[in-house]
């Protein structure tokens, strides 16, 4: 006997957090283009659409306490609300930092970058590209494909910090060279920290997809390859 | 041979059912059910309708005994002793495994009455007041009723009936209180007040109760048992944890299933 009026619902913010998923991919994507292309208008947009990423993420988290509320769910319904509530806002924090990589392009100005983006962007379509497998280990019920795809964050995560330290290692020698170039140095560099901590955000909610499925809170990797196969 | 799903070591246990199996007539209705209860713990039976669950409770105080053609085999131990052995009196075992009903169950005589008739079947006389005093004390309803202990027991609400058989229980100063829904037939208030109360007598009362409600088993259980009925309408136990285990993160399918509503 399935509990249609829950599955329904649990279905519904599932779909409401692949949405949210996506607005937070455009934002990111935009933010890190518009960095790249000193585009202050579309900076400007990332600023204004991140009202739509804080109104979804308020509206499921309304949906899940009222889904808590009403059906006092327990065991994996549970897990699964509280995880999606979990989830809601770590997407609407990434938000927050596509947020702020248009902000700090919009005061960078119309200057150009210290050298252009390479290294950035990478970081960029690696974090994105967890955020989206994170998901995706949301969405599926079978703990050893979830679990799989979890380890892989978490490996690409060891990536995107190699990469910021690479992209930290080069402004620096870049600003050593010539001090004036301490300024932009310091906007890319936060831009660079921003994205470093999507791909965090994505590694918790990989973490936070195990427990969905396992029941088992997690805090790495080795945990992680614990709780999956355990 | 089933084996008990979890054991507790050096724990004390008071209760312990072993292999144990109920027929009525020629039919099979629960099959080798082993559970180890361990002193003061309130441990909740769940299942869905029919698969047991009141007729594996009865077991624990010979209560089948009243319903003719039933029969256990196994072992139920109290204490390490057997209850279903020749020469073990049935009604010893019910003053100390008390059992509270469904449907409050008053007798037709005054609050006092029903209390200290426990007492008086024992033979006490002395301190009859005491033992009615801290009896309803102990069941949280003292207060609501010391100045009408002459009034009928079945002159009083839903949730103080209730409660007054609790103190009935509680009376003969029981090692262990077996409970059936003791909880479903009463309002919000009721229901909170007498969870309050099994929560509060387990530091020195063994409370097992059956329970329809997942949200009040999660509230007040430590462990939960948790019985499924099969296509050939025999109750099994299919598992026995702790209540973070059953009701947050449950072993067996089919548990996850019950939990979360999905078997009824």
């Amino acid at each position: 006997m399935p509990n249609e009026q829950l599955d329904y619902q649990l279905a519904h913010l599932e779909a409401e957090i692949v949405l949210l998923g996506g607005l937070v991919e455009a934002a990111i994507f935009k933010s890190v283009r518009a960095l790249r292309n000193r585009d202050l208008d579309v900076s400007r947009d990332v600023i204004t659409e991140d009202d739509r990423i804080d109104e979804l993420e308020t509206r499921i988290q309304n949906e899940c306490v009222e889904q808590i509320r009403r059906q006092a769910p327990l065991a994996a319904d549970l897990r699964r609300i509280v995880g999606m509530m979990f989830i809601a806002n770590e997407l609407e924090r990434m938000g927050d930092y596509a947020e702020g990589i248009a902000k700090v392009s919009i005061n960078m100005g119309h200057e150009a970058p210290l050298k252009e983006l390479e290294d950035i962007p990478r970081m960029a379509d690696l974090a994105v590209s967890m955020m989206k497998r994170s998901i995706e280990a949301m969405t599926i019920s079978d703990r050893d494909e979830s679990g799989k795809l979890a380890i892989e964050i978490e490996n690409d995560d060891d990536e995107v910090d190699r990469l910021y330290a690479k992209v930290q290692a080069d402004i620096l020698s870049l600003v050593e060279e010539d001090r004036h170039r301490a300024v932009r140095g310091t906007y890319l560099l936060w831009a660079a920290h921003n994205l470093e901590r999507v791909a965090d955000r994505a590694t918790n909610i990989a973490e936070r997809a195990i427990f969905m499925s396992t029941g088992v809170i997690v805090g790495g990797n080795a945990e992680a390859q614990a709780a999956v196969s355990g | 041979m089933s084996e008990p799903i979890i054991t507790f070591g050096d724990e004390e246990l008071v209760l312990e059912a072993e292999n144990t199996s109920v027929y009525y007539g020629s039919s099979l209705a629960v099959e080798e059910v082993s559970l180890q209860i361990p002193r003061n713990a309130i441990v909740s039976l769940i299942g869905p309708s029919g698969c047991g669950k009141s007729t594996v409770l009865r077991c624990f105080n010979r209560m089948n005994d009243l319903i003719p053609g039933a029969r256990v085999t196994g072992s139920i131990k109290y204490q390490g002793v057997n209850v279903y052995d020749e020469g073990v009196d049935p009604t010893d075992i019910r003053f100390r495994i008390g059992m509270v009903f469904q449907r409050p169950n008053p007798f037709p005589k005054s609050i006092y009455d029903n209390v200290a008739f426990g007492p008086r079947v024992n033979g006490l006389t002395d301190d009859l007041d005491g033992v009615v005093e801290e009896s309803l004390r102990r069941a949280a309803l003292w207060d609501e009723v010391k100045d009408r202990l002459d009034d009928s027991g079945l002159g009083i609400s839903g949730g103080q009936q209730q409660r007054l058989c609790i103190a009935r229980a509680l009376a003969v100063d029981p090692d262990v209180v077996l409970m059936d829904e003791p909880a479903s037939a009463l309002d919000p208030i009721s229901t909170q007040a007498i969870e309050d109360l099994i929560r509060e007598l387990s530091t020195e009362v063994t409370i097992i109760i059956v329970t329809h409600n997942m949200q009040q088993a999660t509230r007040i259980s430590d462990y939960a048992a948790v019985m499924m009925v099969g296509e050939d309408r025999v109750g099994h136990l299919i598992e026995y944890g702790t209540n973070e285990q059953v009701f947050g993160n449950p072993v067996d399918r089919r548990t996850e299933a019950y939990v979360t509503g999905r078997i009824g």
